[in-house]
């Protein structure tokens, strides 16, 4: 099992340095002519008004966070979803119980407008 | 020197440099970008212990849900300028003293434990052996952990909305 | 030295499956998007690079090794460059767990991981992490907004693909792909589940940020969103994530639903590179059908519709599975 990962391990490493060789490729052969003008930040061609940075809504925050409670409850499910088979009728009713607290968890949150744009 | 020993080395050099970034830049943003690798050198860390699952976990959760949570609340704060903070504040000498002590209790206890267990005493850590002992043995602390995530939901929602 | 054997292996395994994904699936497919978008307007897309434009993509790509290499001047380099590098890689990570075919020594498969299936999400899920670098690191205002929404809808639809994956392993009661693929021997799983490949199809069209959900990136809306300030060879690595992305996603799909590999008469290999096209097509006809969802409704969608429709497909299936096990 560890030789499995060694593998992935090998895979990551070795793609990454296939991924960079295109950027070490331009960095060898592409033209460069600096003039200021060039490195001005695009913003539909007029000059940029303030920096890139404002402060944002919460609703970013908000469907992050709802979005790792469901992600732990997934996984969750997914040791269940290999044994559930041969646990029999008990296991399906806790599993139960847990996904309706959760999404009790999920109308709370409709409710509440935590899943609203705006 | 075995793979196993270079690959423990490596990954938690990766681990440890990319916490020592996380803790000392002054760009808040760099920290929140510095957890990733450290989570992914904790990933190499649980595939060296035999814990896949939690190794599959940990990517998962870590890097791809809390790093997203922790930078969209940067955005939310000033530090999503990458405006160089302060590094250190009046408590400095008490917060070095917690560390110290901290510190010392952790390798005491490091030092106590025995850490090569018995042939055979560990639990298997495939899923389908983690699924069946949470629905049989630990299914009160599984469904306890459901009303956990809810009512943290809850609390953190409530929180958040408060302003509105 | 057995483990130097290993490691060759290792390493052949790595570099073919990433210039075949390079090139068959994103070269062929940004060429294969031209064209079939060309015949759906009438019209007959690139055609003379190589025979019937063929080559135009390699073409394209030595083009842009060419171009100058710039940086915004308040750019942040590190997390700049560093985003060019996960967003790629995250999606090539995919390809470990999928099974291309079979062969008299086993599956075709980089590697089988016990938790293949789990895996899966987890890269899925890094690439999220590149794309809000990539828009934070521009310091370009559509760039941030572009990456931050795109952060956030991709976030919101890996639910319902997670949600998918489960209900599969639920089925297959493994979540290792060759077990998910050999545990459709007698039936594909698309026949028992039409309803989990409706919406992981849904599902990975917006993870990868396409019409009809690609407000994030849309020209008339943001520029190019979170890959702005990305000109030449960068902008080349992030298609290729993308591309990367999409074309795992449909392998995943035809892996989890379409039987893999399996098919009577033609080899496996074939067979998967027929349904995986058979998706592809299907991904870039809707892209060239409908036009775009606002953000509001594209996250509505997945919330109160996706998510709960996919939660009661998983206790409706696990009900059936428990019931008839018994």
């Amino acid at each position: 099992m560890l030789l499995d990962w060694g593998y992935v391990a090998i895979f990551a490493l070795v793609g990454a340095a296939m991924v960079s060789l295109p950027l070490l490729i331009i960095w060898l052969i592409s033209p460069r002519s600096d003039y200021p003008q060039k490195f001005e930040t695009y913003e539909s061609g007029v000059p940029t008004i303030g920096q890139a940075w404002s402060q944002f809504h919460v609703r970013y925050y908000l469907f992050s966070l709802v979005f790792v409670v469901f992600d732990v409850e997934i996984i969750y499910l997914y040791p269940w979803a290999v044994v559930a088979r041969s646990l029999g009728q008990l296991a399906f009713w806790e599993m139960l119980t847990f996904l309706v607290i959760l999404v009790l968890g999920l109308l709370y949150a409709w409710r509440r407008g935590a899943l609203e744009w705006v | 020197m075995s793979g196993e020993a270079i690959a423990f080395y490596l990954l938690a050099a990766v681990t440890l440099a990319s916490a020592v970034v996380v803790v000392t830049t002054g760009n808040i943003v760099h920290a929140a970008a510095a957890l990733v690798p450290s989570f992914l050198g904790v990933t190499g860390l649980y595939i060296l212990l035999n814990a896949e699952f939690v190794a599959g976990i940990q990517v998962l959760i870590y890097a791809g849900a809390i790093t997203v949570l922790i930078l969209f609340a940067i955005m939310l704060t000033e530090g999503g300028t990458g405006l160089a903070g302060r590094q250190r504040n009046e408590q400095a000498a008490a917060g070095a003293a917690v560390a110290a002590a901290i510190a010392i209790l952790l390798v005491a206890v490091a030092g106590r434990t025995t850490w090569t267990p018995e042939p055979g005493t560990l639990p298997s850590y495939t899923p389908g052996a983690i699924g069946q002992s949470f629905l049989r043995q630990n299914i009160l602390v599984f469904e306890g952990t459901s009303i956990v995530l809810l009512v943290s939901l809850m609390g953190a929602i409530m929180i958040a909305r408060r302003e509105e | 030295m057995a483990w130097g054997w290993e490691l060759l292996r290792a390493f052949v395994g790595t570099i073919i499956i990433f210039s075949a994904v390079a090139f068959i699936a994103v070269m062929f497919g940004v060429l294969l998007e031209r064209k079939i978008s060309a015949w759906m307007q009438s019209r007959l897309g690139p055609k003379h690079v190589g025979p019937q434009g063929l080559l135009q993509t390699l073409a394209d790509t030595v083009k842009l090794l060419q171009k100058e290499n710039i940086v915004p001047a308040r750019a942040d380099r590190t997390i700049f460059a560093s985003a060019v590098v996960i967003v790629p890689l995250a999606a090539l990570l995919d390809y470990v767990v999928i099974p291309f075919g079979t062969t008299r020594s086993g599956p075709l498969i980089f590697r089988d991981l016990n938790i293949g299936v789990l895996y899966f999400a987890a890269t899925s899920s890094l690439v999220v992490i590149g794309i809000l670098m990539a828009g934070w690191g521009s310091n370009n205002k559509y760039a941030l907004i572009g990456g931050l929404r795109s952060a956030a809808q991709m976030v919101t639809y890996e639910i319902p693909i997670g949600l998918c994956l489960v209900t599969v392993a639920l089925m297959a009661g493994s979540l290792s792909t060759v077990t998910i693929v050999n545990g459709q021997q007698h039936l594909w799983y698309v026949v028992a589940q039409p309803v989990a490949f409706l919406i992981f199809l849904i599902a990975a069209i917006a993870e990868v940020n396409r019409v009809p959900f690609d407000l994030v990136e849309a020209e008339s809306e943001l520029v190019a969103g979170y890959f702005s300030e990305y000109s030449g060879m960068r902008f080349a690595l992030f298609q290729l994530g993308e591309y990367g992305e999409m074309f795992a996603m449909a392998a995943m799909a035809v892996t989890l639903f379409l039987g893999g590999w399996r098919g009577p008469v033609l080899p496996p290999v074939l067979w998967f590179v027929i349904k995986l096209y058979a998706l592809i097509f299907v991904f870039m006809w809707v892209r060239w059908t409908y036009p775009r969802f606002r953000i509001d409704q594209m996250l509505n969608f997945s919330w109160k519709v996706l998510i709960p429709v996919s939660v009661l497909n998983l206790v409706v299936t696990a009900f059936f599975v428990v019931a008839v096990h018994r």
